[in-house]
């Protein structure tokens, strides 16, 4: 019975990867990650040009393309949604195949993007690290769509909250956290901020790469008490753990509404 | 077979059904009428599993349907508007539902050859006029050989021709003693098919009669007539 | 007849100096006994055993040879090894637990206000100082391995250490896990070339008002606090390397108040600051690579007449940083990779001057917490509209002739 109920699921998620897999945005993401990461990778003779670009990427491109897509998708996919509700499907494992199938797109894209080349360039802990953050950053985005599409019916509505929410983790929230480091600049409050990187999973993924980029100037005074917690492998456990939890929570709302919805 | 009781729902501060109590046997042929945004689709929805009451409770075969979902390996339902995956093709879609619901039972592609869907296989959904994406939703609803088959304005953008073979397809349904709810506005689609008829006015159920004692009660022939009596008679009543 | 009294007076010379041997196969099994029966000239012989014999003095101009590494064991209660007299030389002995004292500062070997002292190809072990100079001349310390295992400072002493000497020679020593490797205290006039300073709990190379000296091809490695140097001038240091000293208050180079320097091909590769100058002046930074550095140069804003050109800036997190607004060195002809301008004549040298100084390297400098935000989307924005538009970095912090090219070093 549960075997039986894997193995539906299963083909419902084929069903969507298949159809994502298709998808033209999909596909030019895609080619659009792998020139960036392969041309800089290429052009320099160093390979910290090329890590730079791929971070920004994973730090900003990544995400936008992410959760954008996937809210459409979704927006897109309301009739496939209701096509297969009619049918003898539980509703959590129709938004879960979506779940998967989508993020396992999203994650597809990223490592045939910026994944191979880092692999060659880059085959050592800064490039690893990089492949496991982008993969994870690439599921949160999608979770965080999955909340922003269910919020509201309206397609225009979800798409601007999905916008928002990553304005948000790339840019404001930084812009908050510059404004509380000067604002209180005369406390101790390195060990606060850290707690508080944990509100942002760029942040979180950001420092991981940084601890591994740039180790050198991370020893300094500050940089010291964020190693002390991040760069041990407590630490490196525990942000892996925080960054799941920003995929987890998120999904788990919009399952939790998606259960209860009307259509 | 399937038993409705109690069934409140509310979008917003719209009452949608107002304690609604509907009860349907095997073998039954119901047509669920009433004007326009009286909750007829919501009540189907709802036997659907799509749309969840706020309270009452809905019984399926002896069994509640909250939190269930394998019932409705016994439902084939044809919406009012079929919406599909754009990119698909028929095929896909057919080929689609078929792996979803991967039944080993003999499927009932009789609708697939009277539609003469083959042909067209290759289409894309989104290039589909309405009335091929009915026919599509028909095929789908009768495809597995459901108990219960409900159909939302099953002959509302079909062609007479394709009206036609839907009616004939759905009187042999019947007469298998399968349970089938209907619903229409257009009352007089359903004369030769229906036995029974439920009234649905601003979310409440009006009556649920046998057709034969609609037409004695109210000494007409057909059964527009019949409920257009019924309707004055009740507007004379209140006034 | 002249050539020949000489001949002979050569041979009455060689005559008297006498090779006397220590050992368990031979008749003075005793290391004091030994040096006691020398004089003058004479060599003494230690063969290969564990010699305890408390603190050993040598107060003649003798050799003191060891052959097969024989031990000198001061069983942590005494200072193993004192000389006391002019041109002795030490030569393969293995040194091991000095005793542990604050004030006498015991030592593996330490030399007492001599001249023309030779100390090399010994091994030292867990002493508390390593070789300690104390107001000597025209001394060699050569070929030697220092290692101690302690873990705080206050367990430890320095590996090599001279006060109120000059004309001393440092040459291929390897110094581990000391206080610090090296340490100078008013020492003029040396030279130190080819030594190995890895893993001390301090500093590698640790002086001051030590004026005249030249570094040469020495390692500094992975040591507490890197290199620090301060209130000298006239230090030259030549194709060294300084590498992975990391933490808060650890440079690849530390200069404090030092003039009249040239630090020239050197290396600082990983360092938390490759280089750090404070009160320093006139000196010259010429030809050095400063490679995946947090900073590569952190110049205070109280040193002047600096000049650095001609070095190397790669993949380091911040080139330069400074605390004020005040720019009185010059930077020019370096290559900085972080350099985006262009060569239109292609003469190597980009048409656009390069602000080393980026606005974050700025706000860490004045709230070290930033740097939580680096490489932040916003902060890479802030970055690059400060290199369009100065307006919190001093402009005159520039390299008018930047390098199209990294100099072949």
């Amino acid at each position: 019975m549960c075997f039986k109920l894997i193995k539906k699921m299963n083909r419902i998620i084929k069903i969507i990867l298949s159809d994502i897999l298709k998808n033209k945005i999909v596909l030019a993401f895609t080619l659009i990650l792998a020139i960036l990461s392969w041309s800089s990778f290429a052009l320099e003779d160093n390979s910290s040009k090329g890590l730079l670009t791929i971070l920004n990427v994973i730090l900003f491109t990544v995400p936008l393309v992410s959760i954008l897509f996937a809210t459409i998708y979704l927006y897109n996919s309301s009739e496939f949604i209701e096509l297969l509700l009619s049918q003898p499907i539980k509703r959590v494992k129709i938004w879960m195949s979506l779940f998967i199938g989508l993020s396992t797109s999203m994650v597809i894209a990223f490592l045939l993007g910026a994944g191979i080349p880092l692999l060659i360039y880059s085959p050592n802990a800064v490039g690893f690290m990089m492949i496991s953050v982008g993969s994870i950053i690439s599921i949160v985005f999608v979770a965080l769509a999955f909340l922003s599409s269910i919020v509201t019916r309206d397609k225009a509505k979800g798409i601007g909250i999905a916008i928002m929410i990553w304005l948000f983790f790339a840019l404001l929230f930084d812009g908050l956290v510059l404004f509380l480091l000067f604002q209180f600049a005369d406390y101790p409050i390195e060990k606060a901020m850290v707690g508080i990187t944990a509100l942002s999973p760029i942040d979180l993924a950001r420092i991981q790469i940084l601890l591994h980029l740039d180790v050198s100037a991370m020893m300094g005074y500050t940089g010291a008490i964020f190693k002390d917690f991040f760069g041990t492998s407590l630490g490196l456990i525990v942000s892996f753990l925080l960054l799941c939890l920003w995929a987890i929570i998120p999904f788990s709302i919009s399952l939790k509404m998606f259960k209860s919805k009307d259509l | 077979m399937i038993e409705v009781s109690q069934v409140n729902k509310k979008f917003g501060k719209l009452e949608v059904l107002k304690n609604v109590n509907l009860t349907c046997k095997k073998g039954e042929c119901i047509a669920l009428i009433g004007p326009n945004g009286c909750g007829k689709t919501t009540l189907i929805k709802s036997i659907l599993g799509m749309v969840l009451p706020d309270n009452g409770t809905i019984i399926f075969n002896e069994k509640s349907i909250k939190n269930e979902y394998l019932y409705r390996n016994n439902i084939g339902y044809m919406p009012q508007i079929g919406r599909y995956p754009d990119t698909m093709t028929i095929g896909q879609v057919i080929e689609m539902i078929k792996t979803i619901r991967s039944s080993n039972e003999v499927l009932d592609e009789d609708l697939i050859k009277a539609f003469e869907l083959e042909k067209m296989f290759d289409k894309q959904m989104r290039t589909l006029s309405g009335g091929t994406t009915q026919k599509v939703s028909a095929t789908l609803a009768f495809l597995f050989n459901p108990d219960v088959l409900i159909l939302d304005e099953p002959t509302a953008g079909l062609d007479p021709l394709a009206s036609e073979v839907l009616k004939e397809k759905i009187i042999k349904e019947k007469e298998k003693g399968k349970l089938i709810l209907i619903t229409s506005h257009l009352l007089s689609e359903l004369d030769d098919l229906i036995t029974e008829i439920v009234f649905m006015q601003e979310g409440e159920v009006h009556f649920h009669k046998k057709v034969a004692t609609l037409l004695e009660e109210t000494n007409e022939t057909k059964i527009s007539k019949a409920i257009a009596s019924i309707l004055k008679s009740k507007k004379n009543l209140t006034t | 007849m002249k050539y020949f009294l000489i001949i002979l007076l050569l041979f009455s010379f060689s005559l008297n100096a006498t090779t006397i041997h220590v050992g368990k196969n031979y008749p003075i099994k005793s290391v004091k006994e030994g040096i006691a029966l020398t004089k003058d000239g004479d060599t003494l012989m230690v063969h290969g055993g564990w010699y305890k014999e408390g603190n050993i003095i040598i107060d003649k101009k003798i050799v003191f040879i060891g052959k097969g590494l024989p031990v000198l064991d001061g069983e942590k209660k005494h200072e193993v090894l004192s000389i006391k007299s002019d041109s002795v030389v030490v030569d393969g002995f293995k040194v091991i637990k000095s005793a542990y004292a604050t004030i006498t500062d015991p030592c593996g070997i330490k030399v007492y206000n001599a001249k023309y002292v030779i100390i090399q190809n010994n091994v030292l072990d867990d002493n508390f100082f390593g070789i300690y100079l104390q107001n000597c001349q025209k001394c060699t310390i050569k070929n030697n391995r220092l290692k101690a295992y302690g873990k705080e400072e206050q367990q430890l002493g320095n590996g090599i250490h001279c006060w109120k000497s000059n004309d001393i020679l440092i040459i291929a020593n390897r110094i581990d896990g000391h206080r610090d490797g090296i340490y100078f205290e008013f020492v003029f006039d040396s030279l130190i070339w080819r030594n190995i300073s890895t893993n001390n709990v301090r500093y590698g190379l640790h002086f001051m008002f030590s004026h005249s000296d030249t570094y040469i091809t020495n390692i500094f490695r992975n040591n507490g606090a890197g290199v620090s140097v301060m209130y000298t001038k006239g230090v030259k240091m030549f194709n060294n390397t300084f590498e992975q000293n990391w933490g808060d208050s650890a440079y690849g180079l530390l200069l404090k108040d030092i003039s009249d320097s040239y630090i020239f091909n050197n290396k600082f590769i990983s360092n938390t600051s490759g280089i750090y100058l404070e009160g320093g002046s006139r000196n010259k930074i010429e030809k050095n690579q400063f490679i995946s550095n947090g900073w590569g140069m952190k110049i205070q804003a109280n040193c002047m007449d600096n000049e650095i050109v001609n070095n190397n800036f790669l993949k380091n997190t911040f080139d330069i940083s400074t605390n004020g607004s005040l720019v009185l060195n010059t930077f020019n002809n370096n290559y900085w990779d972080k350099y985006e301008g262009y060569d239109l004549n292609r003469d190597g040298v980009g048409d656009v001057p390069y602000h080393p100084l980026s606005l974050f390297a700025v706000l860490v400098e004045s709230n070290p917490s930033t740097m939580l935000l680096y490489r932040s989307f916003m902060i890479t924005l802030l970055d690059k509209s400060e290199k369009v538009l100065p307006s919190i970095t001093p402009d005159n912090f520039v390299d008018n002739k930047p390098l199209m090219k990294p100099l072949p070093l």
